[in-house]
């Protein structure tokens, strides 16, 4: 078997493992319970009765991917994918830095970053109903006003 | 008020790390929210399908866990607020290249200087934020 049909054969189980990892992600986040805005809003309170729940969130997710991207890396390829697909940006520009303010600002609005905001979806939070069009709305006026760099 | 619930955290956390690494080790992909979002809607790819699949992932993996126990479900937030969060956060993201995701855990994980003060930056702005809108307005529960 050649290496491009071989590859070609990977498609579903790329496919799978996609649903996976999506799947096991949404779990994380129900399970740390980030799908609360509350409970993200209580973290990022300093000065109230702070609830340190998403430092052991981060803390947890940061310290495994650090260890298994190492393992990852070390092999040079993925399994079912010619090569990886990682960001190529590099910079610490003007864009970074006013886009990353900005969406600190709309989190600490919200209690919603995109990932919590679209799997809200999933148990009918009508929060979310409203969150998600509007992230979406506003990625598209950036995408309107700048061309930025994207991972392929 | 929310109590500091650590164990259920740290295995929620070690779960999305686990999503992450399985990602990467077999699609080569990096699992950031937003990079999959505009790649879907915003800016098409030309691989649209894993994405959308992660996603849908997403959705579904909190819908099974709600079968299991319930979220709590704020009551009375204003709706204005949160399409005035939304959009920034839309917009942010998109020119940030990366979100919570794909710069707070995947960025970090590949020890990314960009990914690091992307996460400081919003971290920082979050908690600013919060301050000003709980402590300094009196706004917001």
């Amino acid at each position: 078997m050649s290496g491009t049909s071989s590859l070609r054969n990977f498609a579903t189980l790329r496919a799978i493992a996609a649903l996976a990892s999506g799947l096991l992600f949404g779990l994380g986040l129900s399970m740390a319970q980030m799908t609360n805005p509350d409970k993200v809003l209580n973290f990022l309170d300093l000065a109230g009765q702070w609830d340190p729940s998403l430092l052991l969130v981060l803390g947890g997710a940061v310290l495994l991917s650090t260890l298994g991207y190492a393992l990852v890396f070390k092999r040079g390829t993925p399994v079912w994918e010619r090569q990886f697909h990682l960001p190529l940006a590099r910079s610490i520009d003007r864009p970074l830095l006013i886009g990353s303010a900005l969406f600190g600002i709309g989190w600490g609005l919200c209690g919603y970053c995109p990932g919590p905001a679209i799997a809200s979806l999933g148990f009918g939070n009508p929060e979310a109903l409203w969150v998600v069009p509007s992230i979406i709305a506003g990625a598209a006026l950036q995408r309107h006003y700048r061309q930025t760099a994207d991972i392929d | 008020m929310t109590s500091f619930t650590a164990l259920h955290a740290l295995i929620g956390g070690l779960l999305i790390g686990s999503s992450a690494v399985l990602l990467l080790w077999l699609n080569g992909r990096i699992a950031g929210v937003t990079g999959m979002l505009t790649g879907l809607l915003v800016k098409p790819s030309n691989s649209p399908l894993w994405r959308l699949l992660f996603l849908l992932g997403l959705v579904g993996g909190c819908a099974l866990y709600g079968l299991f126990a319930p979220t709590p479900q704020r009551q009375g937030f204003s709706p204005l607020l949160l399409i005035a969060a939304g959009l920034l956060t839309g917009y942010g993201t998109a020119q940030a290249n990366g979100c919570t995701s794909g710069h707070g855990v995947c960025g970090l994980a590949r020890l990314s200087l960009r990914s690091l003060v992307a996460t400081a930056t919003f971290l920082g702005l979050a908690i600013a934020t919060t301050f000003v809108l709980r402590h300094l307005l009196g706004l917001a529960p």
